[in-house]
Protein backbone atom coordinates (compact mmCIF):
# COMPACT_ATOMS: atom_id res chain seq x y z
CA UNK A 1 0.00 0.00 0.00
CA UNK A 2 2.63 2.41 0.36
CA UNK A 3 3.91 2.18 -2.77
CA UNK A 4 1.17 4.39 -4.50
CA UNK A 5 1.99 6.67 -1.93
CA UNK A 6 5.72 6.86 -2.70
CA UNK A 7 5.03 7.57 -6.00
CA UNK A 8 2.49 10.38 -5.82
CA UNK A 9 4.96 11.95 -3.38
CA UNK A 10 7.11 11.78 -6.17
CA UNK A 11 4.85 13.56 -8.41
CA UNK A 12 4.14 16.22 -5.77
CA UNK A 13 8.40 16.50 -5.11
CA UNK A 14 8.37 17.14 -8.77
CA UNK A 15 5.65 19.39 -9.31
CA UNK A 16 6.84 21.91 -6.51
CA UNK A 17 10.54 21.40 -8.53
CA UNK A 18 8.83 22.81 -11.78
CA UNK A 19 7.17 25.82 -9.99
CA UNK A 20 10.37 26.75 -7.98
CA UNK A 21 12.43 26.12 -11.18
CA UNK A 22 10.52 29.13 -13.58
CA UNK A 23 10.60 31.17 -10.37
CA UNK A 24 14.43 31.07 -10.62
CA UNK A 25 13.98 31.80 -14.07
CA UNK A 26 13.40 35.41 -13.05
CA UNK A 27 17.45 36.29 -12.81
CA UNK A 28 20.28 35.01 -14.94
CA UNK A 29 21.91 34.59 -11.79
CA UNK A 30 19.68 31.99 -10.37
CA UNK A 31 18.34 30.41 -13.26
CA UNK A 32 20.64 26.95 -13.89
CA UNK A 33 19.98 26.19 -10.11
CA UNK A 34 16.41 26.64 -10.85
CA UNK A 35 16.90 24.52 -13.56
CA UNK A 36 18.81 21.83 -11.78
CA UNK A 37 15.87 21.41 -9.25
CA UNK A 38 13.07 20.87 -12.01
CA UNK A 39 15.74 18.39 -13.41
CA UNK A 40 15.73 16.67 -10.01
CA UNK A 41 12.40 16.60 -9.78
CA UNK A 42 11.90 15.17 -13.27
CA UNK A 43 13.90 12.34 -12.39
CA UNK A 44 11.92 11.97 -9.47
CA UNK A 45 8.92 11.48 -11.04
CA UNK A 46 10.46 9.06 -13.74
CA UNK A 47 11.74 7.11 -11.17
CA UNK A 48 8.45 7.35 -9.13
CA UNK A 49 6.41 6.33 -12.50
CA UNK A 50 8.45 3.15 -12.72
CA UNK A 51 7.66 1.84 -9.14
CA UNK A 52 4.40 1.85 -10.37
CA UNK A 53 2.76 -1.69 -10.52
CA UNK A 54 0.92 -1.46 -13.96
CA UNK A 55 4.02 -1.64 -15.43
CA UNK A 56 4.98 -5.31 -15.97
CA UNK A 57 7.42 -5.56 -18.46
CA UNK A 58 10.38 -3.21 -19.53
CA UNK A 59 12.05 -4.31 -22.47
CA UNK A 60 10.09 -1.34 -24.80
CA UNK A 61 10.97 1.42 -22.15
CA UNK A 62 13.95 1.03 -22.43
CA UNK A 63 13.94 0.96 -25.87
CA UNK A 64 12.34 3.79 -26.05
CA UNK A 65 14.32 5.92 -23.39
CA UNK A 66 17.21 4.69 -25.07
CA UNK A 67 16.05 6.24 -27.87
CA UNK A 68 15.24 9.50 -27.09
CA UNK A 69 18.10 9.82 -24.51
CA UNK A 70 20.54 9.82 -27.64
CA UNK A 71 17.96 12.07 -29.51
CA UNK A 72 17.65 14.30 -27.28
CA UNK A 73 21.72 14.32 -26.41
CA UNK A 74 22.74 14.58 -29.99
CA UNK A 75 19.87 17.72 -30.99
CA UNK A 76 21.27 19.64 -27.69
CA UNK A 77 24.84 19.22 -28.54
CA UNK A 78 24.90 19.97 -32.40
CA UNK A 79 22.08 22.67 -32.40
CA UNK A 80 23.53 25.90 -33.33
CA UNK A 81 21.95 29.07 -31.62
CA UNK A 82 20.67 30.38 -34.87
CA UNK A 83 18.66 27.30 -35.09
CA UNK A 84 16.92 27.75 -32.04
CA UNK A 85 13.79 28.40 -33.36
CA UNK A 86 13.80 25.45 -35.26
CA UNK A 87 14.57 23.15 -32.67
CA UNK A 88 12.16 24.56 -30.21
CA UNK A 89 9.21 24.17 -33.26
CA UNK A 90 10.51 20.39 -33.35
CA UNK A 91 9.97 19.94 -29.68
CA UNK A 92 6.77 21.26 -29.31
CA UNK A 93 5.87 18.62 -32.49
CA UNK A 94 7.57 15.86 -30.10
CA UNK A 95 5.93 16.94 -27.14
CA UNK A 96 2.28 16.94 -28.72
CA UNK A 97 2.70 13.63 -30.96
CA UNK A 98 3.73 11.83 -27.28
CA UNK A 99 0.89 12.98 -25.62
CA UNK A 100 -1.41 12.01 -28.98
CA UNK A 101 0.07 8.41 -28.57
CA UNK A 102 -0.67 8.14 -25.34
CA UNK A 103 -4.44 9.56 -25.96
CA UNK A 104 -4.80 7.37 -28.50
CA UNK A 105 -3.33 4.05 -26.89
CA UNK A 106 -5.47 5.04 -24.24
CA UNK A 107 -8.65 4.87 -25.84
CA UNK A 108 -7.37 1.41 -27.75
CA UNK A 109 -7.28 -0.16 -24.71
CA UNK A 110 -10.10 0.96 -22.74
CA UNK A 111 -12.66 2.79 -25.34
CA UNK A 112 -15.85 3.42 -23.97
CA UNK A 113 -15.23 1.88 -20.63
CA UNK A 114 -13.05 5.09 -20.10
CA UNK A 115 -16.71 7.14 -19.65
CA UNK A 116 -17.63 10.80 -21.14
CA UNK A 117 -15.48 13.10 -18.65
CA UNK A 118 -11.98 10.93 -19.90
CA UNK A 119 -13.37 10.86 -23.35
CA UNK A 120 -14.06 14.55 -23.66
CA UNK A 121 -10.30 14.62 -22.16
CA UNK A 122 -9.00 12.42 -24.67
CA UNK A 123 -10.90 14.36 -27.31
CA UNK A 124 -9.25 17.43 -26.24
CA UNK A 125 -5.72 15.87 -25.87
CA UNK A 126 -5.55 14.14 -29.10
CA UNK A 127 -7.20 17.73 -31.20
CA UNK A 128 -4.45 19.58 -29.47
CA UNK A 129 -1.65 16.99 -29.73
CA UNK A 130 -2.10 16.16 -33.58
CA UNK A 131 -2.57 19.93 -34.64
CA UNK A 132 0.52 20.72 -32.75
CA UNK A 133 2.19 18.15 -34.14
CA UNK A 134 2.09 18.99 -38.04
CA UNK A 135 1.11 22.92 -37.39
CA UNK A 136 4.81 22.55 -35.38
CA UNK A 137 6.57 20.30 -37.96
CA UNK A 138 5.53 22.98 -40.47
CA UNK A 139 6.67 25.85 -38.49
CA UNK A 140 9.69 24.38 -38.40
CA UNK A 141 10.35 23.67 -42.07
CA UNK A 142 9.85 26.95 -42.70
CA UNK A 143 11.97 28.09 -40.10
CA UNK A 144 14.41 25.85 -41.59
CA UNK A 145 13.50 27.13 -45.22
CA UNK A 146 12.86 23.60 -46.07
CA UNK A 147 9.68 25.37 -47.42
CA UNK A 148 9.52 28.80 -48.61
CA UNK A 149 8.88 31.30 -45.27
CA UNK A 150 6.08 33.29 -47.44
CA UNK A 151 2.27 32.92 -46.57
CA UNK A 152 0.64 30.49 -48.60
CA UNK A 153 -2.64 31.09 -49.63
CA UNK A 154 -6.13 29.74 -50.92
CA UNK A 155 -9.23 31.31 -51.96
CA UNK A 156 -11.42 30.61 -49.09
CA UNK A 157 -8.81 29.56 -46.30
CA UNK A 158 -9.72 31.26 -43.97
CA UNK A 159 -13.84 30.03 -44.56
CA UNK A 160 -12.02 26.56 -44.92
CA UNK A 161 -10.17 26.85 -42.01
CA UNK A 162 -12.88 27.96 -39.96
CA UNK A 163 -15.72 25.77 -41.18
CA UNK A 164 -12.95 22.86 -40.94
CA UNK A 165 -12.09 23.66 -37.10
CA UNK A 166 -16.07 23.99 -35.93
CA UNK A 167 -16.41 19.98 -37.65
CA UNK A 168 -13.41 18.79 -35.50
CA UNK A 169 -15.37 20.27 -32.80
CA UNK A 170 -18.24 18.97 -33.51
CA UNK A 171 -16.78 15.37 -33.70
CA UNK A 172 -15.16 15.93 -30.46
CA UNK A 173 -18.57 16.51 -29.00
CA UNK A 174 -20.12 13.53 -30.79
CA UNK A 175 -17.70 11.53 -29.99
CA UNK A 176 -18.35 11.84 -26.10
CA UNK A 177 -22.27 11.73 -26.78
CA UNK A 178 -21.14 7.96 -28.29
CA UNK A 179 -17.69 7.52 -26.94
CA UNK A 180 -17.48 3.65 -28.92
CA UNK A 181 -17.82 5.03 -32.52
CA UNK A 182 -13.82 4.52 -33.00
CA UNK A 183 -14.32 5.39 -36.70
CA UNK A 184 -15.20 9.19 -35.66
CA UNK A 185 -12.32 9.12 -32.89
CA UNK A 186 -9.55 8.25 -36.10
CA UNK A 187 -11.53 10.68 -38.78
CA UNK A 188 -10.99 13.40 -35.73
CA UNK A 189 -7.59 12.53 -35.63
CA UNK A 190 -6.64 13.00 -39.14
CA UNK A 191 -8.75 15.69 -39.72
CA UNK A 192 -6.80 17.52 -36.59
CA UNK A 193 -3.23 16.60 -38.22
CA UNK A 194 -4.93 18.31 -41.42
CA UNK A 195 -5.72 21.31 -39.48
CA UNK A 196 -2.94 22.29 -38.35
CA UNK A 197 -1.06 22.06 -41.63
CA UNK A 198 -3.46 24.37 -42.95
CA UNK A 199 -2.86 26.53 -39.77
CA UNK A 200 0.32 27.46 -40.43
CA UNK A 201 0.27 27.40 -44.51
CA UNK A 202 -0.36 31.17 -44.47
CA UNK A 203 1.57 32.67 -41.75
CA UNK A 204 5.20 33.95 -42.85
CA UNK A 205 8.44 33.98 -41.36
CA UNK A 206 8.10 37.36 -39.69
CA UNK A 207 5.27 36.29 -37.95
CA UNK A 208 7.00 32.60 -36.77
CA UNK A 209 7.72 34.07 -32.91
CA UNK A 210 3.71 34.40 -32.27
CA UNK A 211 3.05 30.58 -33.77
CA UNK A 212 5.76 29.04 -32.27
CA UNK A 213 4.05 30.52 -28.70
CA UNK A 214 0.75 29.60 -29.90
CA UNK A 215 2.01 26.21 -30.13
CA UNK A 216 3.53 26.32 -27.12
CA UNK A 217 0.36 26.99 -25.73
CA UNK A 218 -1.22 24.16 -27.58
CA UNK A 219 1.64 21.84 -26.73
CA UNK A 220 0.86 22.15 -23.31
CA UNK A 221 -2.73 22.27 -22.96
CA UNK A 222 -2.58 18.69 -24.99
CA UNK A 223 -0.17 17.60 -21.90
CA UNK A 224 -2.58 19.00 -19.64
CA UNK A 225 -5.47 16.69 -20.83
CA UNK A 226 -3.11 14.06 -20.66
CA UNK A 227 -3.12 14.79 -16.99
CA UNK A 228 -6.86 14.51 -16.41
CA UNK A 229 -7.03 11.25 -18.82
CA UNK A 230 -4.86 9.11 -16.80
CA UNK A 231 -5.92 11.31 -13.41
CA UNK A 232 -2.94 12.12 -12.73
CA UNK A 233 -1.62 16.13 -11.50
CA UNK A 234 1.71 16.45 -11.71
CA UNK A 235 0.88 16.11 -15.59
CA UNK A 236 -2.26 18.93 -15.32
CA UNK A 237 0.55 21.31 -13.43
CA UNK A 238 3.26 21.48 -16.02
CA UNK A 239 0.61 21.10 -19.54
CA UNK A 240 -0.75 24.63 -17.29
CA UNK A 241 2.49 25.85 -16.77
CA UNK A 242 3.69 25.15 -19.97
CA UNK A 243 0.38 26.72 -21.66
CA UNK A 244 0.43 29.92 -19.48
CA UNK A 245 3.95 30.83 -20.53
CA UNK A 246 3.34 29.92 -24.16
CA UNK A 247 0.19 32.45 -23.95
CA UNK A 248 2.39 34.87 -21.96
CA UNK A 249 4.73 34.86 -24.68
CA UNK A 250 2.30 34.89 -27.49
CA UNK A 251 0.79 38.00 -26.08
CA UNK A 252 4.08 40.05 -25.22
CA UNK A 253 4.95 38.82 -29.33
CA UNK A 254 1.63 40.50 -30.37
CA UNK A 255 1.98 43.56 -28.55
CA UNK A 256 5.82 44.06 -29.78
CA UNK A 257 4.39 43.49 -33.65
CA UNK A 258 0.96 45.49 -32.79
CA UNK A 259 -0.92 42.85 -34.16
CA UNK A 260 -3.81 40.42 -32.10
CA UNK A 261 -3.46 36.85 -32.93
CA UNK A 262 -6.55 36.81 -34.71
CA UNK A 263 -4.41 38.87 -36.96
CA UNK A 264 -1.65 36.87 -37.36
CA UNK A 265 -3.31 33.88 -37.68
CA UNK A 266 -5.72 34.49 -40.17
CA UNK A 267 -4.59 37.88 -41.43
CA UNK A 268 -2.11 36.78 -44.12
CA UNK A 269 -4.13 38.49 -47.14
CA UNK A 270 -4.46 42.14 -46.30
CA UNK A 271 -0.20 42.17 -45.89
CA UNK A 272 1.19 41.46 -48.84
CA UNK A 273 -0.79 43.80 -51.03
CA UNK A 274 -0.49 46.62 -48.69
CA UNK A 275 2.76 46.36 -48.15
CA UNK A 276 3.86 46.76 -51.78
CA UNK A 277 1.37 49.46 -52.10
CA UNK A 278 3.37 51.34 -49.94
CA UNK A 279 6.31 51.18 -51.38
CA UNK A 280 5.92 53.07 -54.89
CA UNK A 281 3.79 56.32 -52.70
CA UNK A 282 6.79 56.43 -50.26
CA UNK A 283 9.24 56.20 -53.69
CA UNK A 284 7.68 59.00 -55.21
CA UNK A 285 8.09 61.93 -52.09
CA UNK A 286 11.76 60.62 -51.68
CA UNK A 287 13.77 62.78 -53.94
CA UNK A 288 13.84 65.47 -51.49
CA UNK A 289 16.47 63.99 -49.78
CA UNK A 290 19.33 62.27 -49.92
CA UNK A 291 20.97 58.85 -48.62
CA UNK A 292 24.37 59.94 -47.03
CA UNK A 293 27.30 56.99 -47.32
CA UNK A 294 29.99 56.68 -45.13
CA UNK A 295 33.27 54.46 -45.45
CA UNK A 296 34.62 52.14 -42.44
CA UNK A 297 37.32 54.71 -41.37
CA UNK A 298 35.29 57.49 -41.74
CA UNK A 299 31.85 55.28 -39.36
CA UNK A 300 35.41 54.66 -37.20
CA UNK A 301 36.54 57.95 -36.41
CA UNK A 302 32.84 58.50 -35.91
CA UNK A 303 32.58 55.76 -32.98
CA UNK A 304 36.14 56.88 -31.67
CA UNK A 305 34.85 60.50 -30.69
CA UNK A 306 31.98 59.45 -28.95
CA UNK A 307 31.31 58.37 -25.57
CA UNK A 308 28.08 56.86 -25.77
CA UNK A 309 27.12 54.07 -28.35
CA UNK A 310 24.19 51.95 -28.24
CA UNK A 311 23.87 48.89 -31.13
CA UNK A 312 20.96 48.23 -32.22
CA UNK A 313 21.20 44.47 -33.72
CA UNK A 314 18.37 42.77 -36.06
CA UNK A 315 18.33 39.09 -37.44
CA UNK A 316 20.01 40.25 -40.51
CA UNK A 317 23.47 40.89 -38.66
CA UNK A 318 22.89 36.80 -36.75
CA UNK A 319 21.93 35.21 -39.76
CA UNK A 320 25.35 36.74 -40.90
CA UNK A 321 27.22 35.74 -38.32
CA UNK A 322 28.42 38.98 -37.32
CA UNK A 323 27.71 39.49 -34.18
CA UNK A 324 31.49 38.16 -32.79
CA UNK A 325 32.74 41.05 -35.16
CA UNK A 326 29.98 43.64 -33.51
CA UNK A 327 31.46 42.29 -29.76
CA UNK A 328 34.84 43.13 -30.91
CA UNK A 329 34.35 46.37 -32.09
CA UNK A 330 32.64 46.89 -28.42
CA UNK A 331 35.29 45.82 -26.37
CA UNK A 332 37.70 48.20 -28.17
CA UNK A 333 35.10 50.79 -27.24
CA UNK A 334 34.25 49.90 -23.92
CA UNK A 335 38.50 50.05 -23.64
CA UNK A 336 38.93 53.44 -24.09
CA UNK A 337 36.09 54.14 -21.59
CA UNK A 338 32.92 54.77 -24.14
CA UNK A 339 29.73 53.72 -22.80
CA UNK A 340 28.33 50.84 -24.55
CA UNK A 341 24.79 49.05 -25.02
CA UNK A 342 22.97 46.76 -27.19
CA UNK A 343 19.19 47.50 -27.77
CA UNK A 344 16.82 44.75 -27.92
CA UNK A 345 13.62 44.54 -29.70
CA UNK A 346 11.33 42.21 -28.56
CA UNK A 347 10.49 40.34 -32.13
CA UNK A 348 14.62 41.17 -32.68
CA UNK A 349 15.15 37.37 -33.91
CA UNK A 350 12.83 34.48 -34.65
CA UNK A 351 11.83 33.52 -31.51
CA UNK A 352 11.08 35.36 -28.29
CA UNK A 353 14.40 36.42 -26.57
CA UNK A 354 16.36 34.69 -29.67
CA UNK A 355 18.85 37.56 -30.00
CA UNK A 356 19.67 37.87 -26.55
CA UNK A 357 20.62 33.94 -26.81
CA UNK A 358 22.80 34.34 -30.05
CA UNK A 359 24.73 37.82 -28.19
CA UNK A 360 25.11 36.22 -25.00
CA UNK A 361 26.88 32.97 -27.41
CA UNK A 362 29.09 35.82 -28.62
CA UNK A 363 30.51 36.73 -25.13
CA UNK A 364 28.34 40.05 -25.10
CA UNK A 365 27.67 39.98 -21.26
CA UNK A 366 24.01 40.03 -20.30
CA UNK A 367 24.20 43.55 -18.67
CA UNK A 368 24.72 45.39 -21.25
CA UNK A 369 21.72 43.98 -23.60
CA UNK A 370 18.99 46.45 -22.61
CA UNK A 371 15.30 45.71 -23.60
CA UNK A 372 13.34 47.87 -25.96
CA UNK A 373 10.99 49.74 -23.10
CA UNK A 374 14.21 50.47 -20.96
CA UNK A 375 16.79 51.87 -23.99
CA UNK A 376 14.03 53.97 -25.81
CA UNK A 377 14.53 56.81 -23.36
CA UNK A 378 18.42 56.71 -23.91
CA UNK A 379 19.01 57.15 -27.66
CA UNK A 380 18.83 61.18 -27.14
CA UNK A 381 21.82 60.95 -25.05
CA UNK A 382 24.02 58.66 -27.56
CA UNK A 383 26.23 59.64 -29.60
CA UNK A 384 26.13 57.04 -32.13
CA UNK A 385 23.29 54.39 -32.59
CA UNK A 386 25.02 51.76 -34.83
CA UNK A 387 22.23 49.72 -36.72
CA UNK A 388 23.16 46.25 -37.23
CA UNK A 389 21.32 44.59 -39.68
CA UNK A 390 17.53 45.62 -38.37
CA UNK A 391 15.33 47.31 -40.11
CA UNK A 392 11.87 47.46 -39.74
CA UNK A 393 12.09 47.43 -35.73
CA UNK A 394 13.73 51.07 -36.40
CA UNK A 395 11.55 52.55 -39.02
CA UNK A 396 10.06 55.62 -37.96
CA UNK A 397 6.99 55.71 -39.32
CA UNK A 398 5.74 52.96 -37.47
CA UNK A 399 4.82 56.61 -35.13
CA UNK A 400 3.71 58.66 -37.37
CA UNK A 401 2.30 57.64 -41.16
CA UNK A 402 -1.28 56.20 -40.37
CA UNK A 403 -0.83 54.15 -43.91
CA UNK A 404 2.23 52.04 -43.26
CA UNK A 405 1.23 48.74 -42.83
CA UNK A 406 3.28 48.98 -39.45
CA UNK A 407 1.73 52.05 -38.28
CA UNK A 408 1.66 51.48 -34.23
CA UNK A 409 4.26 49.09 -33.99
CA UNK A 410 6.33 49.80 -30.80
CA UNK A 411 9.63 50.55 -32.53
CA UNK A 412 13.40 51.31 -31.15
CA UNK A 413 13.84 55.53 -31.16
CA UNK A 414 16.59 55.21 -33.05
CA UNK A 415 16.25 58.10 -34.94
CA UNK A 416 16.46 60.34 -31.86
CA UNK A 417 20.08 59.33 -31.72
CA UNK A 418 22.79 62.39 -32.49
CA UNK A 419 24.10 60.24 -35.36
CA UNK A 420 23.41 57.11 -36.81
CA UNK A 421 25.28 54.62 -38.92
CA UNK A 422 22.97 51.67 -40.30
CA UNK A 423 24.87 49.03 -41.34
CA UNK A 424 23.01 47.10 -44.46
CA UNK A 425 24.13 45.29 -47.53
CA UNK A 426 21.95 47.25 -50.12
CA UNK A 427 18.67 49.64 -49.93
CA UNK A 428 16.48 46.70 -50.06
CA UNK A 429 13.70 46.85 -47.26
CA UNK A 430 13.14 44.39 -44.52
CA UNK A 431 10.76 41.48 -44.53
CA UNK A 432 7.62 43.87 -44.16
CA UNK A 433 8.42 45.50 -47.74
CA UNK A 434 8.80 49.03 -46.73
CA UNK A 435 11.19 51.34 -47.01
CA UNK A 436 12.90 52.97 -44.19
CA UNK A 437 12.44 56.95 -44.15
CA UNK A 438 15.36 56.38 -41.09
CA UNK A 439 17.87 56.07 -44.29
CA UNK A 440 16.88 59.40 -45.54
CA UNK A 441 16.99 60.95 -41.93
CA UNK A 442 19.44 64.17 -41.98
CA UNK A 443 21.85 62.62 -39.32
CA UNK A 444 21.53 58.88 -40.77
CA UNK A 445 24.63 57.64 -42.34
CA UNK A 446 24.72 54.35 -44.41
CA UNK A 447 27.26 52.06 -44.39
CA UNK A 448 26.78 49.63 -46.88
CA UNK A 449 28.14 45.86 -46.83
CA UNK A 450 27.87 42.47 -45.73
CA UNK A 451 27.71 42.98 -41.96
CA UNK A 452 29.96 40.21 -41.09
CA UNK A 453 33.02 41.69 -43.17
CA UNK A 454 32.32 45.05 -41.94
CA UNK A 455 32.35 44.45 -38.62
CA UNK A 456 35.20 42.87 -38.43
CA UNK A 457 36.70 45.71 -41.27
CA UNK A 458 35.84 48.10 -38.33
CA UNK A 459 37.58 46.27 -35.34
CA UNK A 460 40.46 46.45 -37.62
CA UNK A 461 40.27 50.17 -38.63
CA UNK A 462 39.31 51.01 -34.63
CA UNK A 463 42.53 48.84 -33.18
CA UNK A 464 44.85 50.41 -35.84
CA UNK A 465 43.40 53.93 -34.92
CA UNK A 466 43.48 53.43 -31.36
CA UNK A 467 47.40 52.47 -31.41
CA UNK A 468 48.28 55.51 -33.62
CA UNK A 469 46.61 57.89 -30.72
CA UNK A 470 48.77 56.03 -28.23
CA UNK B 1 -16.65 9.84 -7.53
CA UNK B 2 -15.94 11.04 -11.07
CA UNK B 3 -17.14 14.26 -11.04
CA UNK B 4 -14.86 14.41 -7.95
CA UNK B 5 -11.88 13.55 -9.84
CA UNK B 6 -12.85 15.88 -12.51
CA UNK B 7 -13.38 18.83 -10.07
CA UNK B 8 -9.93 18.73 -8.29
CA UNK B 9 -8.56 18.58 -11.42
CA UNK B 10 -10.29 21.24 -12.95
CA UNK B 11 -9.21 23.32 -9.62
CA UNK B 12 -5.18 22.08 -10.20
CA UNK B 13 -5.60 23.19 -13.38
CA UNK B 14 -7.06 26.32 -12.88
CA UNK B 15 -4.61 26.94 -10.07
CA UNK B 16 -1.45 25.99 -11.83
CA UNK B 17 -2.13 28.02 -14.65
CA UNK B 18 -2.71 31.29 -12.10
CA UNK B 19 0.83 29.96 -10.25
CA UNK B 20 2.66 29.70 -13.86
CA UNK B 21 1.36 33.37 -15.55
CA UNK B 22 2.56 35.00 -12.25
CA UNK B 23 5.44 33.05 -12.23
CA UNK B 24 6.70 33.46 -15.61
CA UNK B 25 5.80 37.38 -16.36
CA UNK B 26 8.35 37.76 -14.11
CA UNK B 27 11.07 36.17 -16.13
CA UNK B 28 12.69 39.35 -18.38
CA UNK B 29 13.14 39.14 -21.82
CA UNK B 30 16.33 38.39 -21.54
CA UNK B 31 15.52 34.84 -20.86
CA UNK B 32 12.66 34.10 -22.85
CA UNK B 33 14.53 32.00 -24.79
CA UNK B 34 15.35 29.34 -22.52
CA UNK B 35 12.30 29.71 -20.55
CA UNK B 36 10.43 28.33 -23.64
CA UNK B 37 12.82 25.06 -23.88
CA UNK B 38 12.48 24.69 -20.13
CA UNK B 39 8.90 24.71 -20.21
CA UNK B 40 9.12 22.62 -22.91
CA UNK B 41 11.24 19.91 -21.10
CA UNK B 42 9.07 20.64 -18.05
CA UNK B 43 5.60 19.42 -19.88
CA UNK B 44 7.42 16.35 -21.42
CA UNK B 45 6.61 15.07 -17.93
CA UNK B 46 3.91 13.59 -20.11
CA UNK B 47 6.68 10.47 -20.18
CA UNK B 48 4.77 9.68 -17.00
CA UNK B 49 1.71 8.59 -19.06
CA UNK B 50 4.02 7.01 -21.95
CA UNK B 51 5.52 5.09 -19.45
CA UNK B 52 2.79 3.32 -18.13
CA UNK B 53 1.68 2.76 -22.13
CA UNK B 54 4.87 1.55 -22.81
CA UNK B 55 5.03 -1.36 -19.77
CA UNK B 56 1.35 -2.69 -18.89
CA UNK B 57 1.40 -4.57 -21.91
CA UNK B 58 -2.36 -4.59 -22.72
CA UNK B 59 -1.89 -4.65 -26.25
CA UNK B 60 0.74 -4.64 -28.84
CA UNK B 61 -0.48 -1.89 -30.40
CA UNK B 62 -0.51 0.64 -26.92
CA UNK B 63 2.69 -0.79 -26.53
CA UNK B 64 4.05 0.41 -29.82
CA UNK B 65 2.65 3.51 -29.03
CA UNK B 66 3.82 3.98 -25.85
CA UNK B 67 7.54 2.89 -26.72
CA UNK B 68 7.21 5.56 -29.73
CA UNK B 69 5.60 8.17 -26.85
CA UNK B 70 8.26 7.21 -24.20
CA UNK B 71 11.00 8.02 -26.96
CA UNK B 72 9.64 11.64 -28.29
CA UNK B 73 8.89 12.79 -24.89
CA UNK B 74 12.82 11.51 -23.43
CA UNK B 75 13.73 13.30 -26.50
CA UNK B 76 12.50 16.52 -24.68
CA UNK B 77 13.46 15.39 -21.65
CA UNK B 78 16.86 15.24 -22.12
CA UNK B 79 17.27 17.49 -25.53
CA UNK B 80 15.10 20.65 -23.44
CA UNK B 81 16.94 20.86 -20.47
CA UNK B 82 20.50 20.27 -21.78
CA UNK B 83 19.89 22.83 -24.38
CA UNK B 84 18.39 25.30 -21.24
CA UNK B 85 21.55 25.11 -19.24
CA UNK B 86 23.97 24.88 -22.56
CA UNK B 87 21.85 28.36 -23.17
CA UNK B 88 22.05 29.53 -19.61
CA UNK B 89 25.94 29.03 -19.59
CA UNK B 90 26.10 31.44 -21.94
CA UNK B 91 24.62 34.52 -20.05
CA UNK B 92 27.99 35.92 -17.96
CA UNK B 93 27.92 39.49 -16.22
CA UNK B 94 31.05 41.86 -17.28
CA UNK B 95 33.69 40.50 -15.34
CA UNK B 96 35.01 44.59 -14.62
CA UNK B 97 37.21 43.97 -16.81
CA UNK B 98 38.00 47.94 -19.55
Amino acid sequence: MTTPLLIQLTYLAASISFILGLKYLSSPETARRGMFLAEIGMLMAIVGTLLNREIVSYEWIIIGMLIGTLAGGAIAIWTPMTAMPQRTALSHAFGALAATLVGIAEYYTHGAALGPVKISAIGLECMFGALTFTGSLMAAAKLQELMRGSPITFKGQNFFNIALFTFILGLVIYLVLSPASGFIFYLMLALCTLFGILLVLPIGSADMPVVISLLNSYAGLAGSATGFVLSNNVLIIAGALDGASGLLLSILMCKAMNRSIMNVLFGAFGQAPSGSAAVPAQAAEGPTRTVKKLSVDEAAEMLLISRSVIVVPGYGMAAAQAQHGVRECAELLKGQGTKVRYAIHPVAGRMPGHMNVLLAEANVPYDELIDMDDINAEFPEADVALVMGANDVTNPAARHDTQSPIFGMPILDVDKAKTVIVCKRSMKPGFAGIDNELYLNPVTFMLFGDAKSTAEKLAEALKQKQAVSK
Amino acid sequence: METNTLMTGLYVFVLAAFIGYMVISRVPPLLHTPLMSATNAISAISVVGALLAAGSEHNTLSTVLGCTAVASAMTNVIGGFMITDRMLKMFKKDKGKG
